[in-house]
């Protein structure tokens, strides 16, 4: 036999000590929703608007930039300006039109991979520059913030934040475990309607967190993946971060605009870091970039242009603002109806968090046997947490949601019932 | 401070400058008469089809968008490929070849924690950005011959002998960068040979696919060859030059395995790299391939544009047998081997291969 042939007979086999992984938790949601053929399935899982009619929708401003983009030439030579005008814009809606900090270039920002990919870039700049820290996510949190801080090699801590008996903020609990963390200690927020939860700290609230963290020194770095969508106004909703920035923190944001501007699978965002000075400013960027470089280059262009278009055109960006506040109001509408079809079914359980909660999602308080349940003999779909996308939600499939929730909760409205009778 | 990348740094100083002369020789892009980026036709097509489906802006699954990840695997290996019909192979789509290539290093470092990637020498400036921030190791292997200006065989296949059992061997599909020098078949089979008997794996980096010889089967028989041996094979892809969809980001990582199995356990780790990096690729780009490979017609016409494409690349040809002046194929001249008696001489070979060649 020739060499040739005899290495051909011995067959490599490389992957086989590659296990399986695990099913991404709100993903598997989705493919289970998609298998299921039942006509009157409700997809409560992946946090995407949906209109009234359960259909995504593209908005009209997103229309108006696209064929505003496909009339004009497109020179490479824009591919920086449009990004700089991207990131320009975003940061206008973070820290404020007129903020100085933007007016003295006071900040790094760059185009980011929608939330995820921005958060994911601020995690290896933490390791990069603070290798021995930690970041503290609160409890509970979007999942992936664990698998990206995780990946980036920086260690983990939780604080706690959702009161599971009151189904609001465990604000004394938040305040002790931020005061109780190292000084310095990095803190992942949420700046407006909290994702799992929709519950977000009140004003006065939000200040004594922003004092607390003066005191420690904490740097806090804000996720903002629903900006617009916990008040129907985005100047409102970026109220918490405005707050910590007139008291002087230096902080990071990630902002998306997957589901503000519906742009999901365009991958678009923005991360932006404050600093002291321009230098400094430069410095960070040029290491950001640098972390992007190898990691995917640089980001897909469609998108840039798209939101950098919205944004910077006074009259498709209007357009923007009220469909984002038409969104809103259709989502606030489905927690009213929600809540209004359990009361009348008679339920004995309390749902006033349903309206309580704000922006996307209602943490429900189902447990997941009842989240099983929902999904096997209802085809009603939700991750085992009990969060509930209310943009899935509509006024045909209202009602089917609150008797199933309903049903399955029958057996803890029973105990409820037990228990009232035996106090 | 962050040093600026070699490669975008040129075309970041070039932006910055504003002399109306100016002209950019760093990117390896391919350029129209009038030095804009070339949007080729059926890109435009593909684009216009997409406006007028008005397609949703929904995200895609990890993996990416399904039929771009069915067309590009065949394109790679072929419709027919028994490993496609055997579901053997696991294809993600990435952020074209650098994310691509980011995915397999993360996966490398999980899998094969210490296995090193060995890359040519020279290669492509950002491989090694790729492997160290990944925290993979790397070494090279010899390849480019200043002598001769031609491929150092002997010091190759030493190399990759050499090398720890079980090592990674990067290698460019078609169309070397930045050499442009590419083994002949018959060496292709030795390169294979040893990999074998090393019991390394094949690690194949593909950015030019139909841009080296105009021909997309061509320019993939590397590949095809390494795969038909029965050899479990990872294949990064991009489409950033041969449909222009550099700012698009688009391209796949490919892990041929040995079983449906094996590829459904790669891919689902594949995915898990990918979720915390940025969730879900971009869908644009994507769409465009998967209109562009999936019709017949776009196809054909873009096999037509690529030969176009590639015989503006018959320039160069001209400068080397012509005027015996050696270049990269996508055009890449490199100054520091030019010295000042020469400059002349390069003038009239430019000269000549811009008027001369149709």
């Amino acid at each position: 036999m020739s060499t040739s042939t005899v290495a051909r007979a011995r067959a490599i086999r490389w992957w086989d000590h590659v296990t399986p992984a695990p099913k991404d938790p709100i993903n598997s949601v989705t493919e289970a929703f998609l298998a299921d053929p039942c006509p009157y399935k409700i997809n409560l899982g992946v946090g995407a608007y949906r209109d009234d009619e359960g259909k995504p929708i593209v908005l009209q401003c997103v229309r108006e930039a696209q064929a505003k983009i496909e009339s004009s030439n497109f020179l490479e030579s824009n591919s920086t300006a449009v990004s700089s005008k991207l990131v320009e814009e975003s940061a206008k809606l973070v820290y404020g039109e007129d903020s100085d900090v933007i007016k003295e270039g006071r900040f790094a920002g760059v185009p980011a991979l929608s939330g995820t990919g921005a958060c994911h870039l601020f995690a290896e700049l933490q390791r990069r520059l603070y290798p021995n820290s930690r970041i503290y996510l609160p409890d509970p949190t979007w999942s992936n913030h664990h698998n990206i801080w995780r990946d980036a090699h920086v260690a983990k801590k939780t604080f706690r934040y959702y009161h599971p008996d009151s189904k609001g903020l465990d604000f004394m609990a938040l305040m002790d475990d931020v005061k109780n963390a190292p000084d310095g200690s990095f803190f992942l927020l949420h700046p407006c309607a909290h994702n799992p939860t929709g519950v977000d700290p009140s004003y006065e609230q939000w200040k004594e967190i922003s004092s607390l963290f003066k005191v420690k020194n904490h740097f806090p770095f804000f996720d903002m993946a629903y900006q617009g969508f916990a008040s129907g106004d985005l100047e409102r909703d970026a109220r918490a971060i405005r707050i910590f920035l007139e008291d002087g923190h230096l902080i990071g944001c990630a902002q998306s605009f997957a589901k503000n501007m519906g742009l999901y699978g365009h991958r678009v965002g923005c991360l932006s870091v404050l600093c002291d000075d321009k230098t400094q400013a430069v410095a960070i960027k040029s290491q950001l970039q640098q972390i992007a470089r190898t990691m995917y280059g640089s980001p897909p262009i469609h998108g840039i242009l798209l939101v950098s278009k919205i944004l910077s055109d006074p009259d498709i960006k209007a357009t923007w603002l009220k469909e984002v506040k038409v969104m809103a109001t259709r989502v606030q509408r489905m927690r009213a109806a929600l809540r209004d079809s359990l009361e009348k079914l008679g339920s004995s359980l309390d749902w006033q968090h349903i309206t309580n909660q704000v922006g996307m999602f209602c943490f429900s308080g189902l447990t997941p046997d009842e989240v099983d349940r929902l999904a096997k003999e209802f085809h009603i779909y939700m991750t085992y947490d009990g969060r509930i996308s209310m943009a899935g939600v509509t006024t045909k499939n209202v009602d089917y949601l609150a008797n199933a929730i309903h049903e399955v909760t029958a057996s803890d409205q029973d105990a409820k019932v037990l228990c009232n009778l035996r106090a | 401070m962050a040093p600026p990348d070699p490669i975008l740094g040129v075309s970041e100083a070039f932006k910055a400058d504003n002399h109306e002369l100016k002209l950019n020789l760093g990117v390896g892009a391919y350029r129209t008469e009038e030095l804009q980026p070339y949007v080729l036709n059926v890109v435009k097509k593909a684009d216009q089809l997409l406006l007028e489906k008005g397609e949703n802006r929904e995200y895609l699954p990890i993996e990416g968008l399904a039929a771009f990840n069915k067309v590009t695997a065949e394109l790679l290996l072929g419709a027919d490929n028994p490993v496609i019909k055997q579901q053997k192979v696991a294809t993600v789509q990435g952020l074209s070849g650098t994310g691509s290539l980011r995915l397999a290093a993360a996966l490398i470092e999980r899998y094969f924690p210490g296995a090193q990637v060995l890359i040519s020498s020279p290669t492509w400036g950002n491989h090694k950005n790729i492997f160290n921030d990944a925290r993979v190791p790397w070494s090279e292997y010899r390849y480019y011959d200043p002598k001769t200006v031609g491929l150092d065989f002997e010091g190759m296949i030493s190399d990759i002998k050499a090398a720890p059992e079980g090592s990674f061997i990067l290698l460019h599909g078609c169309a070397h960068n930045p050499t442009g020098i590419d083994p002949t078949p018959e060496q292709w089979e030795k390169i294979a040979d040893v990999i074998q008997e090393k019991n390394h794996i094949p690690f194949f980096d593909i950015a030019y696919q139909g841009f080296a010889s105009g021909s997309l089967d061509a320019d993939a028989s590397s590949v095809r060859m390494f795969v038909a041996r029965g050899m479990e094979v990872v294949a990064a892809q991009s489409y950033s030059k041969n449909l222009g969809l550099y700012a698009e980001r688009i391209g796949a990582i490919n892990v041929v395995c040995s079983s449906p199995d094996a590829a459904a356990r790669v891919k689902s780790q594949l995915k898990r790299i990918a979720r915390p990096m940025y969730s879900n690729p971009p869908v644009h780009g994507a769409r465009i391939v998967a209109n562009v490979v999936g019709d017949p017609t776009l196809f054909k016409e873009w096999n037509e544009e690529m030969e176009m494409m590639a015989g503006r690349i018959k320039n160069c040809d001209n400068m080397t047998n012509k005027w015996h002046v050696y270049m990269t194929k996508d055009g890449r001249i490199s100054l520091a081997g030019l010295s000042l008696a020469k400059c002349e001489y390069l003038a009239d070979a430019i000269i000549d291969s811009y008027h001369n060649v149709s």
